[in-house]
């Protein structure tokens, strides 16, 4: 798997917030994918429908999962597929590398996939001799870079224009050393050329799933570019990597959820390029793979069955959660120190590689909610990340000093006499420390937590307070 | 194995083993209607509206469209849109009967090949199989006259549209799929690839700014073949 740096979350998070160029870039980016999923959804009235829709069809799938891969598997050996079932990352890479010797593969072209960086396929295949290249823009650059993506639909959110030509220049070597790039088209321009020669060249061609779909034995691929289907159209063979909750029952279901992706993640009403794949070529077909093979991968999905953290397995990787979260807004995605950052990251990574060592992603929130009323797929995401809190503390896991803390409020809040106490004083104090500003720039015994941030002063009394002036009021 | 073990945790954790007959049978029977839900208001309009519709999405996600009174203005069509774009008049042409048969003589100065796209080719003229009001896409199902690299390979694709087969909603065109065709291998009727196309090839990853032309093509256009009387702008 990929190496993963979420215990070090608090470390990770203060290099982001004094790394200006990621500030740089994090400030650029934020407010346009807010503004341009707002637009989308206003223009079409029944989306809060449309969620409920597709929270009930993801339901339905995950109540008859069993039933519904069968069925897939089922038809994909119809049209002539062959499905690789894998419990494990390990297995998902042996699967892939074998088809790919079979194959006698040299190079492979990969479309994006999460599943992929997950399943930490790139290093896999060069230590065995096969070159992974990866073709979509953004997976392009941080390929280049070995870096990992820091957002799930838009891996080069991190990186700004100036970084792109450097990187550019520094790899293109056969290119002229002076070139100019006026435009961004200009950096896009250099890509498509370049990928080019290597669409043609591979010898496998990589994707991802955003939907598998049972009735038919397909797998659905979503992008703009077009690389995904350059990726799957040219090679001999084509793999598509999905994971067991990607399946939806028909076609008329993943149109449902197609209304709500792009939505979601682009803004975009759809995206320019949707496009199924259902086993090998035809006969008379000129074109297209003649091996159409798909790695189920389950990789711990399957224990989030009936746990409080199957509602999870509704995402559609939509993006629309670390979008509209502050917290990632702040740090970027690679503080998460795993594959997925954000809110669903938050969820999902202490389900797939322990609450051991993600302890700390789902305690980075501030429970504004803001990600579960964007998701798509209506997922309790704050409740969730309480959960995880939950377990953590049970498994003593929490830190001392959280724990004794912890111990003492609930001492104290047990106690309403000395709370209400308690909490005059600190209104007080507050407010004569604030000498009548709205905030504190920095507390006494809280320095680490005001570097970051200011304390709002409390503009009332307690709330308590209040209650009883309301009750007299009356 | 693996298939087993997963399936097992599955049923492990969902407390219950594998599906009994009669539950089995409903989810048998949900595939087989394959039932709608909910389709947005935006696309139930009358026939002259719809394709009104279409076009303004195409035009939306930077697509063009050209609408001809028939199909024997389709090579004039073609020509005069590769004259404005400065393009060389030589296209790859989908091996279709529809397209094969038209009038291409009248244009002399036009060459074509139909066979399947090569990296080298810089236009395409493809046959659309149906086509969406409701975001101004194209459906693009792969079979031996409609191969799939047309879609990709050259920089400008031209896509022979009949207004006739335009519908509203994305699940009146699975419809169109699902009555129009057998599949040879399956008996199904999806054939190994069907593209659903919104407009040229683009990408957001530099700064989150939109640009044209990514991998596909840069240029997307589209010639409508006025072929329904029903559809027609009204006068």
């Amino acid at each position: 798997m990929v190496q993963i740096t979420s215990p070090a979350f608090k470390q990770n998070a203060a290099r982001a917030l004094a790394d200006a160029g990621l500030q740089k870039a994090l400030g650029k980016a934020k407010g346009a994918f807010l503004q341009r999923r707002a637009e989308a959804v206003a223009r079409l009235p029944e989306f809060e429908e449309l969620r409920n829709i597709g929270r009930d069809i993801k339901n339905h799938t995950l109540a008859n999962l069993d039933f519904y891969l069968e069925t897939f598997a089922a038809n994909v050996e119809r049209a002539g597929g062959k499905v690789h079932w894998c419990s494990t990352a390990d297995e998902a890479r042996a699967a892939v590398l074998e088809i790919c010797r079979q194959a006698g593969a040299k190079t492979v072209t990969k479309g994006k996939s999460m599943i992929s960086e997950e399943i930490a396929l790139n290093d896999h295949l060069e230590k065995n001799g096969v070159t992974p290249v990866e073709t979509d823009l953004g997976e392009y650059i941080i390929q280049l870079r070995k870096e990992h993506p820091s957002h799930i639909i838009a891996p080069a959110f991190h990186l700004n224009r100036e970084d792109w030509e450097a990187d550019f220049r520094r790899m293109h070597t056969d290119l002229p050393a002076d070139r100019v790039f006026n435009e961004r088209r200009d950096i896009l321009a250099e890509a498509r050329t370049k990928l080019r020669q290597r669409f043609i060249a591979a010898d496998v061609g990589i994707t991802g799933a955003n939907f598998l779909i049972a009735e038919t034995g397909s797998s659905v691929i979503v992008t703009n570019e077009g690389n995904g289907d350059l990726t799957q159209t040219l090679p001999r063979v084509h793999i598509a990597l999905a994971s067991i909750e990607k399946v939806v029952p028909t076609l008329e279901d993943a149109t449902s959820l197609l209304r709500l992706l792009a939505r979601s993640a682009t803004g975009q009403d759809f995206s320019v390029y949707t496009t199924f794949s259902t086993g090998g070529r035809r006969p008379g077909d000129l074109d297209g793979p003649e091996e159409y093979h798909v790695v189920l991968i389950d990789n711990g999905r399957s224990n989030m069955i009936g746990s409080e953290f199957q509602e999870m397995l509704r995402c559609i990787r939509c993006a629309a959660c670390m979008n509209h979260c502050p917290v990632y807004g702040a740090t970027g995605g690679h503080a998460y120190g795993w594959v997925y950052p954000g809110p669903m990251g938050s969820v999902l990574t202490p389900a797939l590689v322990g609450v051991d060592k993600a302890g700390l992603l789902p305690n980075a929130s501030t429970f504004c909610g803001k990600c579960e009323s964007v998701c798509p797929m209506k997922i309790p995401l704050p409740n969730m990340m309480r959960h995880w809190r939950e377990r953590e503390f049970e498994r003593h896991l929490t830190p001392a000093t959280v724990r004794s803390n912890l111990a003492l409020w609930a001492w104290v809040a047990q106690r309403p006499g000395l709370y209400r106490f308690a909490t005059k004083m600190a209104v007080g104090t507050l407010r004569l420390l604030a000498q009548g500003k709205g905030a504190l720039r920095s507390m006494p015994f809280a320095g680490g937590w005001t570097q970051g941030r200011d304390l709002p002063v409390p503009e009332g009394g307690t709330f308590m307070d209040r209650y009883a002036k309301m009750q007299r009021g009356r | 194995m693996s298939k087993e073990a997963i399936l097992g945790a599955i049923r492990r954790g969902l407390k219950r083993g594998p599906l009994p007959a009669d539950q089995r049978a409903m989810l048998e029977g949900r595939l087989a209607t394959h039932p709608r839900h909910l389709i947005p208001q935006r696309s139930r309009l009358p026939r002259p509206e719809q394709v009104t519709l279409f076009v303004k999405n195409v035009e939306k996600e930077f697509g063009t469209v050209a609408r001809v009174a028939s199909a024997a203005e389709v090579p004039g069509a073609v020509a005069d849109y590769l004259a404005q774009q400065n393009l060389a008049p030589r296209f790859v042409l989908a091996p279709n009967d529809e397209l094969t048969g038209l009038p291409w003589s009248e244009k002399p100065l036009l060459e074509f090949e139909a066979r399947r796209a090569q990296p080298t080719d810089t236009v395409s003229v493809q046959h659309g199989f149906a086509a969406i009001a409701e975001t101004g896409t194209l459906m693009l199902p792969s079979d031996p006259q409609r191969p799939t690299t047309l879609n990709l390979l050259a920089e400008t694709e031209i896509v022979v549209l009949r207004a006739s087969r335009i519908v509203g909603a994305y699940e009146e065109a699975w419809d169109r799929l699902r009555a129009e065709r057998t599949d040879p291998v399956t008996g199904g009727f999806m054939p190994r690839n069907v593209m659903l196309v919104t407009g040229p090839s683009r990408s957001a990853d530099i700064e989150q700014t939109l640009e044209l032309g990514a991998h596909g093509p840069r240029r997307l256009h589209i010639v409508l073949v006025d072929d329904d009387p029903a559809a027609l702008p009204e006068a």
